[in-house]
C-alpha cells in the first residue's frame, strides 16, 4: 500500500493540535489554484506507514548481504553519531570560514589521510559520486593534454571487464573508446594492450582489483607501456578495499583515481544516502584540481578556490559536496587508524577467500580457479544451468527464502550465469558457513526440486518480480499528474 | 543450437542475408539472443545512414545487459524493422525472424569476408568451451 491510498482529505500530522491561524494577505495571483498532490495522514499513519516498509526490507542490519561493498558495507554507528553532531548538522555551508575552523579541520585531515593510503599527490572531497568522480578524472586528463597542445589523442582504452560507468566517462569527455579483451586468467590482455597504445592515446582506466575479483598481475608493465606512449592512468577505485594500506594506487603509477567511499570508508549508500567520490591526483594533474579543496594557512583552514588554482577545470558541486558522508568516512579513517586499514583489507580479503575455498569444496565452479581471490570471487553456475535448467537469477531467488540477500548476477557479463560475491570484512566465520550450507542446499533442490528453485522466492513480502514487464512497460508514477 | 544454413554470420553474434533484390537484411543470432535474455529496447539505426562495415549501429538492451551490434558490411540503411519498437520480444521468439535492419547500395562480394553456417558454428563451440 502506497502512502497515497492512506490519505484522507483534511488529515494532518497536527491534527489534534489547536487550529492554526489563518495566513492573511498573500496576493490571490501568488495563491494556487489546486492543492498541491501530497498525501494527507496523520502522523502515526506515516510512522506505521514506513515502519511497516522497513520491515520488509532485506537490509544490512538483518540480513547477510553478499552484494558487498558495491551496495553498501555495514555502516558503524559511531561515524553515523559523531558526523550527526549539532555543531555539523546546523553548520550553514556559506558560514564564514572562522565560524567552521572545526569542520574544516575534518576535511583538511580527511583530504591528507586519502592522499597518504592512496599515494597521491592531492585529494579534491567534492565529487558527488563514483560516476562523477570518473568524470572529473578523465576531464583533468583531457585538461593535461590540453594544455600541452597535445590534440592528437583521441582515445581512452577500457578493459571488457569495467564498470559501464567507465567507457561511458570517456564517451562524456569526448574521447573514443577502445575496448581492450580479458585473458583466460582474467587479466588484461598485454598483447591487444601493445597493439592499442598509441600517439592517439590519452589514457587507460583501469579497476585494480578488477571486476572480476583478481589483481592486475601486469599493472607496472601497462604503467610503463601507457606513460612511454604520452597516455595517462586512471584508476578506478571500485576495489580498493581489498588492497587498502597495503598497495598505493601512486605507487602502482596511476595519474588519477577515484575513491567510492561507501566501498572503502563504509558509508551509507545504495538508497541508504547519497554518494560521495574524492578524486586523487599525482603531482602533473594538481594545477587542473576541481574546487574546492580545503587548504591550511599557519594552522587556519580555508577554501581554496580559482583563484589558488587558475587551471582548475571547476566546480562540481555546490560546496563540499556530500558533507555528511565525508564526515562519516573521515570518523571511520580515524577509528581505524593506520593500522586499522590494512586490516579491512586483510580481512576483506580473508572472507573472501576462505568463501571461495569452502564454494569450491562444496562443488561450485570457481570462475577463475587458478587465482587467489582479492575482496570478491565469481562463481559460474553455467554447468547447473545445462544440467537442472536453473539460472543464476533462481539460485539469488532462492536465497532469499534461506535469509540472505543474493549476490551480485550477470555481472560481470563476460563470464556465463555468473554470481559476483563479495562477504566484506565485517562478516563471521559462522555467517560464511551458513551461507555456504544454504548455497549447497539450493544447489541440491535445483536437481531434487526444480520447480522450487525456480518459482522462488516464497517466503518475502512480494514473490517473483516481473522485471520484463518492469522494463517494457515503464511506469514511475503512482497517478498520471 | 538452430543456426539456419543460408545465412552469413559475424563474430560479434549478427546474421545477414542477402536478398534478391540486392539489398541485405541484418539480425542478432539465437546464440546472442539466448546470452542478453529477455529483450526489453532495441535501437534500430536511422533510415538513409551510410554505415561502415563493423561500425557500431543498433544497441539491443534486455534485462541483463545492453549490448552494441555492428554492422556486417557496409552499406546504406534501407529500412528498420517497425515491430521492434514496440515488441522487442519478437528477438527472443525467432531471433532469425525479427530482423533489426536492412542495408542497400551493399556489395555482395563484402559477404564472402563473413562466416558461413559451419565456421560460426565453430565459433560458438569454441566460446563453449572457454
Amino acid at each position: 500500500m502506497l502512502i497515497f491510498e492512506h490519505s484522507r482529505p483534511g488529515r494532518r500530522n497536527y491534527s489534534q493540535s489547536p487550529a492554526a491561524a489563518e495566513i492573511v494577505g498573500i496576493p490571490q495571483n501568488l495563491m494556487r489554484k489546486v492543492p498541491p498532490l501530497l498525501p494527507e495522514v496523520s502522523e502515526m499513519d506515516a510512522v506505521r506507514h514506513y515502519t511497516r516498509l522497513s520491515q520488509k526490507n532485506f537490509s544490512i542490519d538483518t540480513q547477510f548481504y553478499p552484494l558487498g561493498s558495491c551496495t553498501m558495507k555495514y555502516n558503524p554507528r559511531a561515524c553515523n553519531s559523531l558526523a550527526m553532531l549539532p555543531q555539523f548538522l546546523a553548520r550553514h555551508p556559506r558560514a564564514p570560514e572562522s565560524t567552521g575552523q572545526g569542520f574544516l579541520a575534518c576535511m583538511y585531515e580527511l583530504q591528507e589521510i586519502l592522499k597518504d593510503v592512496t599515494g597521491m599527490a592531492g585529494v579534491c572531497l567534492t565529487p558527488m559520486a563514483g560516476a562523477q568522480g570518473e568524470l572529473i578524472g578523465i576531464a583533468m586528463i583531457r585538461a593535461y593534454h590540453e594544455s600541452r597542445g597535445d590534440s592528437a589523442r583521441t582515445e581512452i582504452i577500457v578493459p571488457d571487464a569495467a564498470h559501464g560507468t567507465n567507457p561511458a566517462t570517456a564517451v562524456m569527455c569526448g574521447y573514443k573508446v577502445v575496448e581492450i579483451a580479458t585473458d583466460k586468467e582474467g587479466d588484461v590482455d598485454m598483447e591487444a594492450l601493445k597493439a592499442a597504445v598509441g600517439p592517439q592515446t590519452a589514457g587507460l582506466m583501469l579497476t585494480n582489483p578488477s571486476t572480476l575479483g583478481v589483481f592486475e598481475k601486469n599493472v607496472a608493465e601497462m604503467s610503463k607501456l601507457v606513460h612511454e606512449a604520452g597516455g595517462l592512468l586512471y584508476y578506478d577505485g571500485a576495489n580498493l578495499n581489498a588492497i587498502l594500506g597495503k598497495v598505493k594506487p601512486g605507487d602502482m603509477g596511476f595519474d588519477v583515481i577515484h575513491i567510492n567511499l561507501h566501498k572503502t570508508f563504509s558509508t551509507p549508500h545504495g538508497g541508504g544516502g547519497p554518494g560521495s567520490a574524492p578524486v586523487g591526483v599525482a603531482p602533473r594533474l594538481l594545477p587542473f584540481m576541481p574546487v574546492p579543496v580545503v587548504g591550511s594557512d599557519n594552522g587556519m583552514y580555508r577554501w581554496l578556490t580559482e583563484k589558488d588554482i587558475p587551471q582548475t577545470i571547476g566546480r562540481l558541486s555546490a560546496h563540499m559536496g556530500n558533507a555528511g558522508v565525508l564526515l562519516r568516512a573521515y570518523v571511520y579513517v580515524r577509528l581505524l587508524g593506520a593500522e586499522g586499514m590494512h586490516r579491512v583489507a586483510e580481512f576483506a580479503a580473508l572472507n573472501a577467500n576462505y568463501l571461495m575455498a569452502e564454494m569450491s569444496k562444496a562443488g561450485f565452479e570457481i570462475a577463475y580457479p587458478t587465482r587467489r581471490a582479492s575482496h570478491e570471487f565469481i562463481v559460474t553456475l553455467k554447468e547447473l544451468k545445462e544440467k537442472t535448467g536453473i539460472t543464476a537469477m533462481n539460485v539469488a531467488k532462492r536465497l532469499l527464502d534461506k535469509g540472505y540477500h543474493a549476490p551480485t548476477i550477470y555481472f560481470p557479463l563476460l563470464v556465463p550465469e555468473c554470481m559476483l560475491i563479495e562477504p566484506a570484512e565485517t562478516e563471521s566465520r559462522e555467517t560464511l558457513d551458513a551461507f555456504v550450507a544454504a548455497m549447497k542446499e539450493i544447489m541440491e533442490e535445483a536437481h531434487n526440486q526444480p520447480e522450487l528453485v525456480k518459482n522462488a522466492p516464497h517466503t518475502t513480502p512480494v514473490r517473483r518480480l516481473d522485471d520484463v514487464k518492469a522494463a517494457r512497460e515503464l511506469d514511475l508514477t503512482w497517478k498520471q499528474v | 543450437m538452430s543456426i539456419p544454413n543460408d545465412l552469413k554470420y559475424t563474430k560479434s553474434h549478427e546474421w545477414v542475408r542477402l536478398e534478391d533484390d540486392g539489398t541485405a537484411t541484418i539480425g542478432i543470432t539465437q546464440h546472442a539472443q539466448e546470452l542478453l535474455g529477455d529483450m526489453v529496447f532495441v535501437e534500430t539505426p536511422k533510415v538513409g545512414r551510410k554505415l561502415k562495415q563493423g561500425e557500431e549501429c543498433a544497441v539491443v538492451e534486455s534485462v541483463k545487459a545492453a549490448a552494441d551490434v555492428y554492422a556486417p558490411i557496409a552499406g546504406e540503411v534501407a529500412a528498420v524493422n517497425p515491430d521492434l519498437e514496440s515488441a522487442p520480444e519478437k528477438i527472443n521468439q525467432d531471433a532469425y525472424a525479427a530482423w533489426l535492419f536492412k542495408l542497400k547500395s551493399v556489395n555482395a562480394a563484402d559477404l564472402a569476408n563473413l562466416l558461413d553456417y559451419a565456421a560460426y558454428q565453430k565459433i560458438l563451440e569454441s566460446e563453449e568451451n572457454q
